[in-house]
């Protein structure tokens, strides 16, 4: 992951990158670590936020121990590439969750990357990820699972949704499974929709302005990723920092 | 208030309204009847703005000023209401919000102040009482899991809500039980029936029209007024349908 020497976009995780503006910061600093102990629960959040222009790169790597559980909130909307990573081994009867926004407008490249590691039996894990993007702006979600041998009755999901607000902006999403043990359940989807135009008039109609109707629009998609932020204060701190973001794209 | 002349217009290059023409007094109630297809959705979209339904010939005057030069969310502040022949369902967003931002947004279009959260909740508790429908409705995403019926009872608690000069009514009436109607009636009534608004029914049954009693009636037929008359018209219609009645 932090190699030395500069990707490039064959490598299949860096294929919708930025490498220019990566190369500004490279190398990347080295991942944070998460070890949850056996039994724990924890939480974590990240609101990645990095100047206009510049360029931020976040590793995770999370291992999760037995019956322990890990809560991620991530918000990425900074720099011309905000790329965030998460790299995830499961214990037994542990639980990974993540919960990710990504919002972006002008010639932005954000990025959701993520590897869960099923090891042992019974463990779950859950990603969803709404990505909103406007402009010529790229946001991609790379995220796969892996279930060893080992991890039966794996239970796995991922629900990634994008909304395009342009013809020009584009979104990747390559949810992945790679699956060696035979009692597994694992469930992705991944769709790209544009905001509903009979919507939109059926709100024009009731006299709605349009950036005002859209707002509203994009606030639904997006409702629902930091419901369940413990902390209050982190709750709003991202729901604000969303909000504003996507009044910069209607 | 509205003045329809000789409208033209077109459907993804298809020529679906061909030459109507209508006027509508402050005061009164209309109705317009007429077969599947004739275009009497296409009529009330067009004047409400939607997209793609270009007007290719004619005029609109509403109140003064022309329909056509105004977005469609300017045509409700200038207070334009259109009740949806098959209303739309906007998942996550509350009704109690969509009423809310749609109301301010045309506060703020007409220079007025925006009413506070107090001041609305108080006035969609009075407007949802007028039409029977549970508060807890109006919590729910818009229109979302509604039934056909509560559909139509949610647009008209809009429409007392929203207390627009013209509301274009599009089948209203339709999936409506034998009580709903009546109260709909009533609602229709009581928020419309005043000498400064005025009212167009688009509907196939003579059951609306017994509640909301029309001053005139007229029939669209492949896109043009073809036969205009008072409530006798639609008694008319109904005994001896569009065939007699057109030829006639
Ligand atoms: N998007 C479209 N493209 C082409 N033709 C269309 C389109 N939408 C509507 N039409 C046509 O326009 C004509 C008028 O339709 P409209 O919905 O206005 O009829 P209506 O009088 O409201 O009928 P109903 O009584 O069944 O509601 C119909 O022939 C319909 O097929
Ligand atoms: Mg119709």
């Amino acid at each position: 992951m932090n190699a030395l020497t500069l990707p490039t976009r064959k490598a299949e995780e860096w294929r919708y990158s930025d490498i220019d503006a990566l190369a500004t910061i490279w190398p990347t600093p080295a991942p944070s670590r998460i070890d949850v102990a056996e039994g724990d629960s924890v939480r974590h959040h990240l609101l990645q936020d990095v100047g206009e222009g510049a360029a931020a790169v976040h590793d995770y790597v999370i291992t999760i121990a037995d019956g322990a559980r890990c809560d991620f909130h991530v918000l990425n909307i900074g720099g011309k590439l905000g790329r965030v990573t998460f790299t995830v081994t499961i214990g037994s009867n542990a639980h990974f969750e993540l919960n990710g926004a990504i919002i972006g407008g002008g010639d932005q490249t954000l990025e959701i990357i993520t590897s869960v590691t099923h090891e042992k039996p019974d463990s779950t894990s859950g990603q969803t990820i709404r990505s909103i993007l406007g402009q010529r702006a790229t946001g991609s979600y790379l995220g796969s699972i892996n279930v060893a041998r080992d991890a039966q009755r794996t239970d796995a999901f991922q629900s990634i949704k994008a909304m395009l607000l342009d013809r020009t902006a584009t979104a990747n999403a390559k949810p992945e499974l790679e699956i060696f043990a035979d009692d597994v359940k694992c469930a992705h989807g991944a769709t790209v929709g544009e905001l509903d135009k009979a919507a939109l008039f059926y709100m024009a109609s009731r006299g709605m302005d349009p950036a005002t109707a859209k707002t509203l629009l994009l606030k639904a998609f997006v409702a629902g990723v930091f419901d369940d932020v413990a902390d209050e204060a982190v709750k709003d701190a991202l729901e604000a920092a969303a909000l504003a973001k996507l009044e910069t794209l209607v | 208030m509205l003045t329809i002349d000789t409208l033209t217009n077109e459907i993804d290059g298809k020529a679906i309204l061909k030459g109507l023409s209508l006027t509508i007094n402050a005061g009164e109630i209309h109705a317009i009847m007429g077969p599947n297809g004739a275009g009497k959705s296409t009529l009330a979209y067009t004047l409400g703005g939607r997209p793609n339904y270009e007007v290719t010939g004619g005029t609109a005057t509403f109140e003064g000023a022309d329909l056509f030069d105004m977005e469609p969310h300017e045509r409700a502040a200038a207070g334009l209401f259109l009740g949806f022949q098959y209303p739309v369902e906007i998942p996550g967003v509350s009704n109690l919000q969509f009423l809310r931002e749609s109301l301010n947004s045309q506060r703020r279009a007409r220079g007025q102040k925006e009413l506070s959260g107090g001041e609305f909740i108080k006035l969609a508790k009075e407007k949802a009482g007028l039409l029977g429908l549970d508060m807890e409705m109006l919590k729910r995403p818009v229109n979302v899991g509604f039934s056909g019926g509560e559909k139509k009872r949610a647009e008209m608690v809009q429409m007392g809500i929203l207390d627009p000069k013209l509301a274009i009514l599009d089948e209203t009436d339709s999936g409506l039980d034998i009580d709903a109607l009546k109260i709909v009636g009533a609602g229709i009534n009581a928020i419309m029936r005043k000498p400064d608004k005025a009212v167009l029914l688009i509907t196939h049954y003579q059951r609306l029209l017994d509640y909301v009693k029309p001053d005139f009636v007229h029939v669209l037929a492949a896109g043009r007024i073809v036969k205009s008359g008072g409530p006798e018209l639609a008694l008319e219609l109904e005994r001896e349908g569009y065939a007699e009645v057109v030829a006639a």
